[in-house]
């Protein structure tokens, strides 16, 4: 029954998941940029913008321009994640694929990292007065959710140990749709219940981030607006755009 | 005369962060367009009947035209990196002038009408509804932002809050609530073509007159073409240059460098200005309708290149848009970039050997140079990235023995507006353009004291403007602002070839 509700749940929070990003990407993607507005110094290549997004991307580089107390806790909480999500791939593979196995021992040190990089971003925005002031009810609560999620993984790994052996049947089973009992664990419960919690507010969130990045104008467009015109659909046939000459 | 009382920050140390003041700046707004201003523009001349409706209609337009503004409101994720990046928040302390504050008062309604967070649950969001209070707060505040894309800089998703500004203010003007100064000014360029609103025979006089006094004063006879049918270059330069002080020694500047490099110019009566303020308002249409007078002065008078004089904000406009709003420039010669900034063409001379700089001429001076906020971070000079900073400090190092750069987080991309860009250089505004300028001040009055810099060069039109008006409420004198081609023109040495 637990097994069946929880599934059920987990289902809806993909489709959820995935349709809704998919809604915000296809309209990111669908409205033009009208004009070039990258945010200069800028890449004057495809390659180059690559390379820009690729370092925004995986070491936070404007961030740690702005601010490195907010870079240093940032990284550690998404790279923390990062590694204790591939962690995870071990319920969710059999045979386990060896490089999963091969960082199960780091993956419990990227959660507690990740649990400090939220205490110390929870921290800022409490302490700090100017990011006290910019933050909405919903800025606390996203980082008690990712805290009691971390948290309360944490406490499965070093308090109250569940039956992993039954987990991972339930959580194969969700890949196989051949639906297994969830082990009826507090803390297990408390965690796959954030998690959907998590898996269902990203859509219509500020988590939005994640794909929006990709989409960012003053960091995806290349510095080449004296050899390429960028006329947007809509500015085609205005009254001043003259005669035809695109 | 418009008398505002306010206090002048002190300078301190350099780019202290302030405690936040709520409210610090909430009286601060410009004076409102009149009908005539708005109605020229295509903007309805008052606040409409059914504001609220035309306000979600424009914003829900600009969502769809504007691929930043969708992914730049979702995206941001209060982390707080630019809170204390604007300089009007480091000269104000009020909590609104944080960018991404700033950028909240449009998201806020936003998130209300536009996204399933904001609809069903407002206040855990920050949701709110577009009410009278919210519309007051969006004419003071983005009328307190430069647009000078500082922020983005560190914003870990390159959210630019210019473009929320600018945004902004098109709503605003769409209800009927615009701003007086750059309205009125924009109007001006669609009937006259400059935005002082200066007809053909006062400037072709102008121009005689700087003539008269170049000759005089150096025993060359440098000219200044006016409507000059066939020249090779048509010189496009903020109106400022034509008059104001120390803009007009820029002109000089440029036009010296023409007579010695032996290349044939010319300016237009018709686009008679380089600025174009339609990026102020963020207004495509008014952009395009100001750039085309360029398109269509250059194919008039024949000429074959496009130059661009100092003027930082035009200068974004002429390199990133131009060539998308009134391009294509197939009619010119393929052989130079369209446009080319006057630095961009002064530097090439250099590099060819085509002048000569004694740099002895302005040993009188301890030079530094204050990075312009659209050139650093919304356009270039040269072909390479960064070229925009390297570029004018060759200038000023090949006409000057003294030059230092000031602290290396204030210049560059780091650089901080001068206070009066985007739409602000306005004596209605007068208060927040001195706190504005604090943290350039503060950096300047480093350099004065370890290096004994006498003068500060720059390539804008409203940077120069704005300093020599707010440098000596910090004690400093309005002349230490100087064009970077006064410069130049000073230490250019002529030979009699020509």
């Amino acid at each position: 029954m637990l097994g069946s509700v929880f599934a059920i749940l987990f289902y809806l929070a993909a489709i959820i998941l995935v349709t809704g990003v998919a809604a915000r990407v296809t309209r990111y993607a669908r409205t033009p940029a009208p004009l070039v507005i990258p945010t200069t110094p800028a890449p004057l290549t495809r390659t180059g913008v690559a390379a820009r997004m690729a370092r925004e991307v995986v070491f936070f580089e404007s961030l740690f321009k702005g601010s490195k107390w907010t870079w240093l806790f940032g990284w550690l909480f998404h790279f923390g994640m990062l590694v204790a999500l591939a962690r995870h791939l071990r319920y969710f593979t059999e045979p386990v694929w060896w490089w999963v196995a091969m960082i199960q021992w780091i993956g419990i040190y990227a959660g507690m990292a990740m649990f400090a990089g939220l205490t110390g971003l929870w921290a800022r925005r409490l302490l700090v007065d100017r990011v006290r002031y910019i933050s909405a009810p919903s800025d606390h609560l996203m980082l008690l959710l990712l805290l009691a999620i971390a948290g309360s993984g944490l406490v499965m790994k070093y308090v109250q140990h569940t039956d992993i052996v039954s987990l991972k049947a339930f959580t194969v089973g969700l890949v196989t749709l051949d639906w297994q009992p969830l082990p009826a664990d507090g803390a297990l419960l408390v965690h796959l219940s954030l998690v959907i919690t998590l898996i269902l507010i990203f859509p219509f969130s500020k988590l939005l981030h994640a794909p929006g990045v990709f989409f960012s104008p003053t960091r995806n467009m290349r510095d080449t607006p004296r050899e390429n015109r960028h006329v947007a659909p809509w500015a085609r046939d205005l009254p001043g755009a003259g005669p035809d000459r695109s | 005369m418009l008398k505002i009382e306010f206090e002048t920050p002190p300078l301190g140390e350099l780019l202290v962060t302030p405690p936040v003041q709520p409210d610090a700046m909430a009286h601060s707004r410009p004076f409102v367009a009149k009908p005539e201003h708005q109605q020229g523009l295509g903007f309805p001349g008052e606040l409409v009947d059914n504001w609220q409706d035309v306000a979600l209609a424009k914003m829900d337009e600009l969502l769809g035209k504007y691929r930043s503004l969708p992914v730049f409101l979702d995206s941001c994720v209060k982390c707080g990196a630019c809170t204390d990046k604007c300089h009007y928040y480091l000269g104000t302390g009020d909590p609104k002038n944080m960018p991404v504050a700033r950028q909240d008062l449009l998201r806020k309604v936003y998130r209300r009408y536009f996204t399933l967070a904001g609809k069903w649950f407002p206040r855990l969001v920050g949701a709110v509804e577009l009410s009278e209070d919210v519309i007051n707060d969006w004419y003071s505040y983005y009328h307190q932002c430069s647009e000078c894309r500082r922020c983005s800089v560190y914003c870990p998703f390159g959210i630019d809050t210019a473009e929320i500004t600018m945004a902004g203010r098109e709503i605003l003007a769409s209800i009927g609530v615009g701003q007086k100064y750059s309205n009125e000014i924009i109007g001006k360029v669609h009937i006259i073509g400059n935005n002082l609103g200066l007809p053909e025979p006062a400037l072709a006089n102008t121009l005689e007159g700087l003539e008269e006094e170049v000759e005089e004063d150096i025993n060359v006879p440098v000219k200044f073409p006016l409507d000059q049918h066939g020249a090779e270059v048509l010189l496009v330069t903020p109106s400022a240059d034509f008059f104001a002080e120390p803009h007009v020694d820029g002109l000089i500047g440029y036009a010296k460098v023409f007579h010695q490099a032996g290349i044939s110019w010319t300016l237009s009566s018709y686009a008679s200005e380089a600025a174009n303020f339609g990026i102020f308002i963020g207004n495509y249409e008014n952009m395009q309708k100001v750039a085309q007078r360029i398109r269509q002065a250059a194919i008039d008078l024949g000429v074959k290149r496009i130059v661009v004089g100092e003027c930082g904000h035009a200068w974004r406009v002429a390199y990133s848009f131009w060539n998308t709003l009134i391009g294509p420039f197939d009619f010119l010669d393929p052989a130079y970039p369209v446009p080319q900034h006057i630095c961009e063409f002064t530097y090439d001379l250099l590099q060819g050997g085509a002048l000569k700089l004694d740099p002895k001429a302005n040993d009188d001076k301890v030079v530094t140079f204050h990075d312009s906020c659209n050139v650093s971070r919304g356009s270039r000079l040269g072909n390479v990235p960064g070229g925009q900073f390297t570029i004018p400090r060759e200038l000023i190092r090949s006409a000057c023995s003294h030059f230092v750069d000031m602290a290396p987080e204030t210049i560059h991309e780091h650089t901080f507006c001068c206070g009066g860009g985007g739409g602000l250089l306005t004596d209605d505004l007068i208060e927040l353009r001195v706190k504005g300028a604090l943290p350039r001040a503060q950096a300047l009055q480093q350099v004065i004291e370890q290096h004994g810099v006498t003068h500060m060069a720059a390539i804008c039109a409203i940077c120069k403007s704005q300093f020599s008006k707010v440098l000596p409420y910090y004690g400093m004198e309005m002349d230490m602002i100087i064009s970077v081609h006064q410069l130049i023109g000073d230490a250019l040495v002529f030979d009699s070839e020509h």
